[in-house]
């Protein structure tokens, strides 16, 4: 089994560091991953976006080009990649800052998170992409909560840990948004 | 082994930390800066020497130095740079000196691009600099081996007294997956060559590539070729997968090898026959394989991010005695797994229908 996932967004809202969080969750599960950043000449406040595999066996691409999961930050980043995605995957968007309700693509789920405002509630406007990660692992079930959970000690430099029980209770957050 | 997600190009940065490495000299060049970044940083924590020359030609020749001095000694660079080095490089391979260069490629010909590329093969494998000289080339084809291969690259310089060039790309070098790191290693070579002082001999060691003499100048070259035999009989190293089944064999090194791998994988579930040849030494490339499985009627897809200069050596290898198709991308874009695999199926015998 293998899935292919992007997550987008603008700079700083925290896109490569939730895919950091998929692919080493998924390693941390003894899975194969990789993880692929866009780079080069990116513009301040543009769109970036990371490519994550997680495989049961050797990831050949790791260039996402029909992803079976997109978590859409910003609305550029919705546009640009719901058009890909595969029938039957999932798209987890964020709902704080796309109004309007896109156009489902055939045999696509679409999820509508308003991470901003449930970032806000939690306590921190800044773990947003927390939440949309934990709403996709409810949905996807691509990796377990709790590996990502153990990957935030892995991924997070040591200055960031006192952070790691805010970032857990977003994406507990996101998930709960799954169940039921 | 745990494993540790690393970016590729700080995979290689630890794997050369770990393998004694001591010694860095370079300047900055997208996409290749997180290794200068990383050796900045951890040099100084192992007692070893990070310096930023004011070119690329001042870090090639401190690297010439700092190897002739015996230091297990390291620059990376990315196309344009790797060419301003060059004279140096021709240099070190004249003088016999240790050390290893790494290219993370990007598109050329020129200042080109930043977006990955593989159209500096000809320069690594064939030359570059001037002279009659070869260096041991590696290409990763992920971020275990830019650990496994940093290691056995600074081994195989001193075996060799030779430069060793790993290429790599921007994809190779910014990606990240999982690495299992060795040990830090202790051990040293002797280098009773090296100019470190006379140390009572009554002779000083001297390192340099001049042979103004005709006849010492010859004498030089054959001891080059024949080193360079003995490098092309025992160095040989790639990766077969499913060769032997198949009709149709893909050649592919680095990034391009990895979407050749999924390609592969989607028409083996469609029950096509199809395998993958990976060289891992672009130089000494693995042409004895390669003529073997030609003499078994396979055929052959060559697949590259350039123009078409890996094919040269297939099709050297393979001799006439089998049909070698091409597919490139030219600088700046990587083939998807969808035209990798519509090109496989269309070149297998019979259509596609195997």
């Amino acid at each position: 089994m293998t899935h292919e996932m992007v997550c987008a967004g603008f700079g700083g809202q925290g896109v490569m560091l939730i895919g950091q969080l998929l692919a080493y969750g998924g390693m941390l599960e003894g899975k194969e991953v990789t993880w692929f950043p866009s780079y080069g000449p990116e513009m301040r406040g543009g769109t970036a976006n990371c490519s994550v595999v997680i495989s049961d066996q050797p990831v050949g691409s790791p260039i996402v080009a029909e992803p079976d999961g997109l978590i859409a930050m910003n609305g550029p980043s919705l546009m640009r990649f719901k058009g890909v995605v595969k029938p039957g995957g999932v798209i987890v968007y964020n709902a704080s800052l796309i109004e309007e309700l896109p156009e489902q693509p055939a045999g696509v789920r679409l999820f509508a998170v308003a991470t901003n405002e449930l970032a806000q509630e939690i306590g921190n406007d800044k773990v947003g992409n927390m939440v949309a990660l934990g709403a996709f692992l409810g949905l996807s079930k691509v990796v377990g909560l709790a590996s990502v959970e153990a990957a935030l000690e892995k991924v997070l430099p040591e200055r960031r840990h006192h952070l790691i029980p805010l970032n857990i209770s977003a994406l507990r957050r996101g998930w709960a948004l799954t169940e039921g | 082994m745990e494993r540790v997600m690393m970016k590729g190009n700080e995979a290689l940065a630890e794997g050369a930390i770990r393998a004694g490495c001591r010694y860095f000299f370079g300047y900055p060049i997208t996409p290749q800066n997180e290794i200068p970044e990383y050796m900045a940083r951890r040099l100084p924590e192992v007692g070893g020497v990070f310096l930023q020359a004011e070119s690329e030609v001042s870090a090639i020749n401190m690297v010439y130095g700092a190897g002739g001095a015996g230091g297990r000694v390291l620059t990376s660079s990315s196309s344009p740079g790797i060419s301003l080095k060059q004279e140096g490089i021709s240099y070190i391979a004249g003088a016999q000196v240790p050390c290893v260069i790494v290219n993370v490629a990007r598109g050329g010909p020129g200042l080109g691009g930043l977006n990955p590329s593989q159209s500096d093969y000809f320069q690594a494998t064939k030359g570059g600099g001037h002279g009659d000289y070869r260096l041991l080339v590696y290409a990763p084809g992920n971020a275990q081996e830019m650990v496994d291969l940093i290691g056995l690259a600074f081994d195989k310089a001193e075996e060799y007294r030779n430069p060793v060039m790993i290429l790599s790309d921007a994809i190779m070098g910014q990606m990240m997956e999982p690495v299992a790191l060795p040990a830090m290693r202790t051990e040293t070579t002797e280098k009773p060559w090296a100019t470190t002082g006379k140390q009572g001999r009554s002779k000083p060691n001297i390192i340099n590539s001049l042979g103004l003499v005709g006849e010492d100048l010859e004498r030089i070259n054959i001891e080059l070729q024949a080193k360079y035999a003995r490098l092309a009989a025992a160095e040989v190293r790639y990766e077969t997968d499913g060769t032997g089944e198949a009709d149709l064999i893909v050649v592919a090194y680095g990034t391009s090898s990895r979407v050749v791998r999924s390609a592969i994988n989607r028409l083996r579930q469609e029950g096509k026959k199809v395998g993958l040849f990976r060289p891992i030494t672009l130089w000494p490339f693995p042409k004895e394989a390669l003529a073997s499985l030609a003499a078994e009627g396979k055929r052959f897809l060559v697949v590259e991010m350039s123009a078409g200069q890996l094919v040269e050596d297939v099709i050297l290898a393979v001799n006439d005695r089998a049909k070698v198709s091409f597919f490139g991308k030219l600088n700046g874009t990587v083939p998807t797994v969808r035209e990798v695999y519509d090109r496989i199926l269309s070149s297998l015998p019979e259509g596609g229908e195997g």
